[in-house]
C-alpha cells in the first residue's frame, strides 16, 4: 500500500534521514519506533508531503507521491495525525472536525461525524468547546477524529500516548485497535515501544536516520537488543 | 454638546474608514503572518480608479466603485504572487522591506501615470445631508453611508470567518498552515483570497476615503494606512473585532484631538495614544496572549 524507496532527508546541512526503505502492506500495523530525534516524525512528514526528501521516493497505492502537493495527498487516501496533535486550538471541536472533511463531498459529512462522535463520545459532549481547553487525551482523540473525517485508507499517527497517562495510553491504544480491526491500515511512529510493539504486525527500528532492524511486532518484543534498548529491560 | 456629537460623529466616520483598512492589514496578518505596507497605496489606487471612472467617463460612482474593487483585487492578488509568494521561506525581515518596496513602487508608478497635481474627487454624494437640531447638527450622507459601509463589512466578515467552509480554512491556515495543509486546504490560494478581500476592502476605503477628504494624490493612501496599521495592532492585530474597535477609537481619537487639544498635534496624539496602549497591553486591546509552544 505504502513503499517508501530508499529516501534522504535534509534539514540544511543535515542529513537526517538515510537511505530509508519500508513498506506497509494492506490491513497491517506497522510501526517506526526508535529513541527523540531518530527521525520518525521527519519520515511522517516526508510521506504526508510537508517535507520533501532530496533522492528515494515515496509511493501511495502505486503512485508517486514525490511531486504531489502535501494538501493534494489527503484526498488520496493517507491521513497524518502530526506530532503534537496540532489540533486547530482556537476553533471548536466541530469546526475541528470540519476541517479535517475538507477534501470530501458535502454530502457525507453527517455521516461521518456521526460515526467520529460514536467513537469518541467525549468529542460529541465538547463539540461547541474552543479545542484550547480540551484536555491532552481528548485533544489526541479530537486529532485521531478529525485525520478519521477524511476517510483514510492508511492512517499514520505519530506518538499518539505522548504525555499522555498510562490509562490513556491504553485508551488510545484500543482505539488504534478498534480502527485497525475496522479496516483501516495504520502506520504508527512511537516512543513507547512497549505499547507499539504489543499491537503491532511489523515493526522497523530507527536509530540516527537509518533502519537497523525490522521484524515481526512479537520478533522485536522478543529481541535482547530492543529490550535492552528501549524496554528498559 | 451638539459641537460634541458633531465631533463624535465625524470621528466614527473616519475611523469606520481606518476601521475598513485596517481589516485588510489585519487579516493578511493573520493569514500570511506579515505585514503589507503596501495595503495604503492599494487604496491609492482604488481611488484613481473611481475618480477617472466617475470623472472621466462620467460612470455612475456606483459602477466607479465596483471598477475599483475589482482593479484592486486583481492588483492586489498580483502583488502577492509576484512580490510575496517567492519569499514564503524567507525570513520576515526581508518580507518587510519587499513590502515597503511595492509601496515606493505603486506610488512612484502613480506619479508617472498620473502626475502628482492633486485630483479633486467628486462627491459622490451630491452634497445631500440630514439636518438635526434646527440645523446645528449636520450629518451627511456619505457620513452615514461610511458608517454603514463599515456596519455591513464587520458583519459579512465575521460570517464569513465564522460559519463558511473557506472562511474556517483561512482560520485553520492563520493557526497552523502545515496542519492546514494536512488537511488538504491549499494553502497558497487561501493567501491569495486573502489578499483579494483585503484589497476590495482598500479600495472601498479608498472611495470612501476620498469622498470625506477629495484632495487625491499619489501618496494620498500612506498616512491613513499608516494609522489604520496603528488601529489594527491597536484593537490587536490579527483580531476583526479588534480591527473595529481600533480603528473607530482611532479616529475618533484623532478627530477629538484636532478639536479640543490642537490640529497640528493631532497625528502626533494619535500615535502617542499607540505607544501607551502597546506598554500596557503589547497585544493591543483584543489581541491573544501568544504563549510559546512547550
Amino acid at each position: 500500500m505504502l513503499k517508501v524507496n530508499n529516501i534522504n532527508v535534509y534539514y540544511g546541512s543535515i542529513h537526517a534521514i538515510k537511505d530509508v526503505s519500508f513498506e506497509v502492506h494492506p490491513g497491517e500495523i506497522v510501526t517506526l519506533i526508535g529513541a527523540n530525534g531518530a527521525g520518525k516524525s521527519t519520515i511522517l512528514q516526508t510521506v504526508s508531503g510537508l517535507l520533501r526528501s532530496k533522492t528515494g521516493s515515496v509511493e501511495f497505492l502505486d503512485q508517486d507521491l514525490s511531486n504531489v502537493p502535501a494538501h493534494k495527498i489527503v484526498s488520496q487516501g493517507l491521513a497524518h495525525v502530526p506530532e503534537g496533535r496540532r489540533i486547530f486550538l482556537q476553533m471548536t471541536v466541530e469546526d475541528n472536525l470540519t476541517m479535517g472533511a475538507f477534501t470530501r463531498p458535502g454530502s457525507e459529512f453527517d455521516a461521518s461525524l456521526a460515526d467520529v462522535y460514536e467513537r469518541f463520545p467525549r468529542l460529541k459532549e465538547r463539540r461547541k468547546q474552543i479545542a484550547g481547553t480540551l484536555s491532552g487525551g481528548e485533544q489526541q482523540m479530537l486529532a485521531m477524529g478529525r485525520a478519521l473525517m477524511s476517510h483514510p485508507r492508511l492512517l499514520m499517527l505519530d506518538e499518539p500516548s505522548m504525555g499522555l497517562s498510562p490509562i490513556l495510553v491504553q485508551q488510545i491504544f484500543d482505539i488504534i485497535t478498534e480502527l485497525h480491526k475496522a479496516g483501516t491500515t495504520i502506520l504508527l511512529v512511537e516512543q513507547n515501544a512497549q505499547m507499539a510493539l504489543s499491537v503491532a504486525d511489523r515493526a522497523y527500528v530507527l536509530e540516527s536516520g537509518k533502519i537497523v532492524l525490522s521484524g515481526t511486532g512479537a520478533e522485536l518484543a522478543e529481541s535482547d537488543e530492543i529490550k535492552k534498548a528501549y524496554l528498559g529491560g | 454638546m451638539i459641537t460634541f456629537l458633531n465631533h463624535l460623529i465625524n470621528g466614527i466616520s473616519l475611523g469606520s474608514i481606518y476601521a475598513i483598512i485596517a481589516l485588510g492589514y489585519t487579516m493578511v496578518y493573520g493569514i500570511a503572518k506579515m505585514l503589507n505596507f503596501a495595503h495604503g497605496d492599494v487604496i491609492m489606487v482604488g481611488a484613481y480608479v473611481c475618480f477617472f471612472a466617475v470623472s472621466s467617463f462620467g460612470l455612475h460612482p456606483v459602477l466607479g466603485l465596483v471598477l475599483a474593487i475589482l482593479i484592486c483585487t486583481l492588483l492586489g492578488i498580483v502583488i502577492e504572487k509576484l512580490a510575496y509568494k517567492p519569499l514564503r521561506q524567507a525570513t520576515s525581515l526581508a518580507v518587510l522591506i519587499t513590502a515597503i518596496g511595492v509601496s515606493y513602487f505603486l506610488q512612484n508608478a502613480a506619479q508617472l501615470l498620473w502626475t502628482s497635481n492633486p485630483k479633486m474627487f467628486p462627491d459622490l454624494f451630491g452634497g445631500a445631508a440630514i439636518r438635526l437640531f434646527d440645523g446645528r447638527l449636520t450629518i451627511t450622507v456619505g457620513t452615514l453611508v461610511t458608517i454603514a459601509a463599515c456596519i455591513i463589512i464587520m458583519v459579512v466578515l465575521t460570517l464569513f470567518t465564522g460559519k463558511t467552509r473557506m472562511g474556517k480554512a483561512m482560520r485553520a491556515c492563520s493557526e497552523d498552515k502545515g496542519a492546514a495543509q494536512l488537511m488538504g486546504i491549499n494553502v497558497n490560494r487561501t493567501i491569495s483570497v486573502t489578499f483579494a478581500i483585503g484589497s476590495a476592502l482598500a479600495a472601498i476605503a479608498g472611495v470612501l476615503l476620498c469622498s470625506a477628504y477629495p484632495s487625491l494624490v499619489p501618496t494620498t493612501g500612506s498616512m491613513p494606512g499608516i494609522k489604520a496599521f496603528t488601529a489594527a495592532v491597536f484593537g490587536g492585530i490579527g483580531s476583526i473585532p479588534g480591527a473595529l474597535i481600533g480603528g473607530v477609537l482611532l479616529g475618533i481619537i484623532e478627530i477629538f484631538a484636532g478639536a479640543y487639544i490642537s490640529t497640528q498635534l493631532s497625528n502626533a496624539i494619535v500615535f502617542l495614544v499607540l505607544i501607551v496602549v502597546l506598554l500596557v497591553r503589547p497585544t493591543g486591546l483584543l489581541g491573544k496572549q501568544i504563549r510559546e509552544k512547550v
